[in-house]
């Protein structure tokens, strides 16, 4: 009986070890597409909680106006660049391409065009993404793991309130603005390109571009930009408010705030330009 | 106020016959993953009580103290702030209980953007409907009453470690807290600084009589100024008593901790 015993005991040890190979896996997967969803409900509750803040008074001026610097002023110089720049690739490429089929006429609408309604919002809200939304994962993740977080939620203050809706009021603030800088310095540099090195006739330049760009692109684009504000600011303080250990984790925040805000802006830039006019 | 002599492990005496504890921890378990981090902690704080925590590196102080504060929730258990479970409460209502707080975190935690004047200023500033003339009054005499009245224009960045936490211990106070929790406050200084701040704190718990619960690891100069400690071990506390109690425990875990004893499954 007992070498029997033995054999069975055994075999039923070795098929539990199969099946907990087996399970493993699956027990695996299911944990971390459960983990997955926690995260994406806590993302999205995260702006949930934003939002209603954003609406209940008291209103935090002081933060909101030194965010609106942050984000702002000091992404100012390097809209101002980016914005002359692309205009200027724009105006290049489009005489050459447009000489060919003889209507550098054009070349004004379609830079302002693709400014107004495509290039601007995104190009700009990359831009504040790579300067601000880095150092804003950042300083939030530093307040986060030195305890500054949790020092106002132990003073009876609401971290949400002073840290995370300053920053999205100034996103919704500052984004537009930046955009519409973009914009018209991005047209100003295709102007320089098309007009001052390749002869372009001005009047026709801005002529052109009066008749071509609507109001409706010029909407398209403020929503675009109104909308890229709140996801820079939302990826960038929800990465700060969720960091992981020490030094480590803020560098780790930083870069996902970076490449995660850019991703949602180019999802985003294609859905809403497909659903608006 | 009353202190008592060593209690069976894991029970704490009731440190004040004469009323309610001010504050009583209750069965609290908390695990993190598969990690058990409290398993079953019991503990009673008598009003104006200066208990301290002591335990190894790693042991759960620091999250116990995080338990008392309302920043983690535990998987069973209760934290009683005088009446109100600490544990179950949510928005305004624990608001309302951490309005009688002041904290001493671990680094100090002081805001980087703001200077030390206004580090201190600020609870008050945002939380009392004091004017401004009093709140600068008020803020000016807790910066007085750590000594460092003439560092006000100072950045965090700026002052030493040492000025650093009593910035801390100047903020928490600055509000009259019922209660104050300080979490080590005097890991990393040097011996000179680690007696000077746990000198200011007795000389602030006698002058404001708050409930006060901290968290050290600094033996034996904890013994001098605790009314009670307790010793948190494996999750649970296993000890609790007055200073010559824990100095005259038996229990071999106690002992091994108190004279720094290497423990000999470790080697």
């Amino acid at each position: 009986m007992a070498p029997a015993s033995g054999l069975s005991s055994r075999g039923a040890v070795a098929v539990n070890a199969l099946l907990a190979h087996l399970v493993d896996p699956v027990q695996r997967l299911g944990q971390a597409t459960l983990e997955w969803l926690a995260a994406m409900g806590r993302f999205g509750s995260f702006l949930g909680q934003a939002l209603f803040w954003l609406v209940v008074p008291p209103f935090k001026l002081r933060q909101t106006y030194h965010r609106i610097s942050f984000i702002g002023v000091r992404s100012l110089s390097i809209i101002l660049l980016t914005g002359a720049f692309t205009g200027m690739v724009l105006g290049l490429q489009g005489v050459l391409m447009l000489r060919r089929v003889g209507s550098e006429a054009f070349v004004g609408p379609a830079v302002a065009v693709s400014l107004v309604r495509e290039l601007g919002p995104v190009l700009a809200a990359l831009m504040v993404t790579g300067r601000a939304g880095s150092a804003l994962a950042a300083e939030i993740g530093v307040m986060r793991i030195t305890e500054q977080i949790d020092a106002l939620t132990v003073m009876a203050l609401n971290p949400m309130r002073y840290l995370v809706v300053p920053t999205v009021v100034a996103g919704i603030i500052a984004l537009p603005i930046l955009n519409w800088v973009f914009d018209v310095i991005g047209i100003y540099g295709g102007y320089l390109v098309a007009v001052k090195l390749f002869g372009l006739s001005g009047g026709t330049y801005f002529g052109q571009i009066q008749a071509f760009l609507s109001t409706t692109d010029i909407w398209v684009g403020f929503w675009k930009s109104l909308a890229f504000g709140v996801v820079v600011t939302w990826v960038a303080c929800y990465k700060g408010f969720y960091v992981g250990h020490g030094a480590e984790g803020v560098g780790r925040a930083t870069t996902e705030a970076v490449v995660l805000a850019s991703v949602l802006i180019f999802i985003l830039d294609y859905f809403m330009g497909s659903v608006l006019p | 106020m009353t202190t008592t002599a060593t209690a069976p492990a894991g029970l704490s005496p009731s440190p004040d016959s004469a009323g309610p504890p001010a504050i009583r921890i209750e069965n609290l378990h908390k695990r993190f993953g598969r990690q058990p981090v409290l398993q079953g902690v019991d503990l009673d704080i008598g009003a104006g009580e200066l208990m301290v925590v002591i335990g190894r590196s790693g042991g759960g102080k620091s999250v116990l103290l995080r338990h008392l504060l309302g920043l983690v929730r535990p998987d069973t258990g209760r934290v009683l702030i005088g009446e109100d479970d600490i544990t179950i409460l949510r928005g305004r209502a624990l608001d309302h209980v951490r309005e009688r707080f002041g904290v001493v975190f671990q680094g100090g935690a002081l805001f980087d953007s703001l200077t030390v004047f206004q580090n201190v200023l600020f609870p008050l500033k945002e939380k009392s409907r004091l004017t401004m003339a009093e709140i600068v009054a008020r803020a000016k005499e807790a910066l007085d009453q750590v000594g460092l009245a003439d560092m006000g224009h100072k950045f965090p960045a700026e002052i030493s470690g040492g000025m650093r936490k009593r910035v801390a211990i100047a903020r928490a106070l600055v509000t009259e807290p019922q209660v104050v929790f300080l979490d080590e406050p005097t890991t990393g200084l040097d011996p000179i600084l680690v007696n000077s701040i746990h000198h200011l704190i007795v000389e602030l718990h006698r002058k404001f009589n708050f409930t006060a619960v901290m968290v050290s690891h600094e033996i034996p100069e904890v013994f001098r100024i605790a009314d009670r400690i307790a010793f948190l071990h494996e999750g649970r506390i296993r000890e609790v008593g007055t200073a010559t109690a824990i100095q005259g425990s038996t229990d071999q875990y106690v002992r091994q901790f108190i004279h720094g004893e290497v423990d000999i499954r470790a080697r």
